[in-house]
């Protein structure tokens, strides 16, 4: 399989990527080449072999259901949260307007 | 009076506790070397010496006070810049999160700090984790201590701790934290003659690490030498209850079970990894391991690891498959970068800050793990790959029923220049083809230097052992190292 300019406008896109024409040009040899090197994936027979969905066997745990069970993780962290927000407003994240 | 820097982690330690010097007289000594090489080195992002100086001083109060040190009492360390740090800037070498400053310490590092140990400063690396040659950083390059014999041109530190490896080869630091996803701990380690330990799957915490791919991530320590290793990896490894992949398992006194006699021990030489074309120099160093572990009383084996060949491709659709999922998190609304064109909806902003804020290496692993995820793809690709990773486990695990440890080298080559490989993404990659099989099957696994190439660049040797086997991992190192007397330094330029 092999991609064209407009499947990685649509992969950037899904991505959330912004791409200009230029930089699509380059992108699609580049990605063709490393698509058709994984694609030798497909000459082992899997026939019978269940994907990996953990490296080391474990059992995922619960945890108590309790409020802050570990202070650092639990809540009443608001400024903690904002801190970093390229923009925060009375006590929220501030984003572009998404409703019209 | 000795120089301070030319001593590793348990000759710190040790002259600390015993009052030989202050941990005070330890920081202050690789603060000023920190200094002294940030301008042609470019390892450090951010350099912290009162923060170095801060835990020297409370070291020393607690051994005046007769108090126990803790097993990292005076050490002062660098930090891989992927771990985040309370209040000092975390960035994962990228433009996108350029003056984040944590609000919470990741587990690992508040370990290391529990233990005594004092942090140098941040480390640069490859920009989120992606590169072996530290070249995709937004900090600029890190450039290797290490330079050919008659030569001036720039090399690699190796990647993605390429920051950790230099800073540990130019005696910046004593130690430093590195990550392994396919290779990133040994492979610099290899490039740059310094010995790093990747753990097993589950045994370093992952929270606060800023993630790539989370089924491979893994932290572990880069040092001088085996014993530097075990001390450090005691420090930063242990259950933690906010990692769901965590190991609750007991850490091993790796240090003090250290043991270079092998008697009774086995092990395995990969035929597999005995590929067409490779380097003499790298063969003969393998064949000279092979006769060091037998010195040391190991019984050597042939093994087939049948997958072996599979394993970089399958790497390359999983690890950029979770790093799209992992990197969906930037969005320029909670934290990092913002670009808000004029006139631009949530949609556009989301893609002009991602455009400007991820590296080109960084933007090409998310599309190939947006595209192999993605509708019509997603069973060719990624669950195809799913199931060699288990192939290639069971491979291993075939293998370890007739051998103890595994030996092969870490890297195909020694450090290349800065820019050989930067045109061509699939040569780069090529790099990590002996460490990556190991990371796939969540493994053991570290690299000793062991030899000098012709051209006077170190080279390294790679053990991987069975799950929660460090022990044997790093007792098999401690035989190579013995044998091996590495005691090369790069010739200080800088």
């Amino acid at each position: 399989m092999s991609v064209d300019t407009a499947t990685v406008a649509k992969i950037a896109s899904l991505a959330r990527i912004k791409v200009t024409e230029g930089e699509l040009e380059a992108m699609v040899p580049e990605l063709n080449g490393i698509l058709n090197w994984v694609e030798q994936l497909g000459e082992v027979d899997t026939s019978n072999v269940e994907p990996m969905t953990a490296v080391i066997p474990n059992t995922l745990r619960l945890r108590e259901d309790v409020v802050d069970a570990d202070p650092l993780t639990g809540g009443g962290k608001r400024e903690e949260v904002l801190a970093n927000a390229p923009v925060a407003e009375h006590g929220f994240f501030g984003v572009p307007k998404v409703i019209e | 009076m000795t120089d301070l820097t030319e001593l590793g982690v348990a000759q710190i330690r040790d002259g600390v506790k015993a009052g030989d010097f202050t941990a005070v007289e330890v920081a202050e000594a690789f603060n000023a070397n920190v200094a002294a090489a940030q301008e042609a080195l470019n390892a450090f992002i951010v350099a912290t010496p009162e923060m170095a100086l801060d835990a020297a001083k409370a070291t020393d109060a607690k051994r005046a006070k007769g108090e126990d040190l803790g097993k990292m009492g005076g050490v002062p360390i660098g930090m891989k810049d992927l771990f985040a740090t309370f209040d000092v800037q975390t960035t994962a070498a990228s433009h996108i999160l350029e003056g984040f400053k944590p609000q919470y310490e990741s587990t690992v590092s508040q370990n290391l700090w529990n233990a005594g140990a004092g942090m140098l400063g941040k480390l640069n690396l490859d920009q989120f984790a992606m590169g072996s040659s530290n070249e995709t950083s937004y900090f600029g390059n890190v450039i290797s201590p290490w330079r050919k014999a008659g030569s001036n041109a720039q090399l690699a530190p190796g990647g993605s701790s390429g920051g950790s490896s230099a800073a540990v080869a130019a005696r910046l630091a004593p130690a430093a934290t590195g990550t392994d996803t396919g290779g990133s701990i040994r492979q610099p380690a290899a490039f740059t003659g310094t010995t790093g330990i990747k753990p097993t799957y589950g045994r370093c915490s992952r929270w606060g690490v800023v993630a790539f791919a989370s089924s491979l991530d893994q932290a572990g320590p880069m040092a001088r030498d085996t014993r530097d290793c075990a001390i450090m990896l005691e420090a930063m490894a242990g259950f933690d209850p906010k990692d769901a992949t965590s190991l609750d398992m007991p850490v091993p006194n790796w240090e003090e079970l250290l043991s270079a006699d092998l008697s009774g021990k086995t092990v395995g030489i990969p035929r597999e990894y005995r590929m067409d074309g490779m380097d003499a120099e790298i063969v003969a160093l393998w064949d000279q391991g092979v006769a060091w572990l037998k010195d040391a009383g190991a019984k050597v084996i042939d093994i087939s690891l049948p997958h072996t060949k599979y394993a970089l491709p399958t790497y390359y659709i999983i690890a950029p498959a979770e790093a799209s999922s992992n990197l969906a998190r930037y969005d320029g609304v909670r934290y990092g970068l913002r670009d808000l064109p004029e006139g631009a909806n949530l949609q556009d902003m989301y893609a002009a800050t991602r455009a400007a804020g991820f590296g080109d290496e960084v933007k090409r692993r998310i599309l190939i793990g947006t595209y192999v995820l993605s509708a019509g793809f997603y069973d060719a690709y990624y669950t195809q790959a799913q199931k060699v990773r288990t192939l290639i486990s069971q491979d291993f695990q075939k293998a370890f029923e007739e051998c103890d440890v595994i030996l092969a080298p870490t890297t195909p080559t020694p450090a290349f220049a800065l820019g050989e490989n930067v045109d061509d993404p699939l040569s780069m990659y090529l790099n990590d083809v002996f460490s990556v099989p190991a990371s796939l099957a969540g493994l053991p696994a570290m690299s000793v230097p062991a030899g000098l190439s012709k051209d006077g660049l170190p080279l390294g040797l790679q053990i991987i052992g069975k799950a929660f086997d460090e022990q044997g991992v790093l007792n098999a190192g401690l035989a190579l190292e013995q044998r091996a007397q590495f005691t090369a330094k790069p010739e200080k330029w800088w």
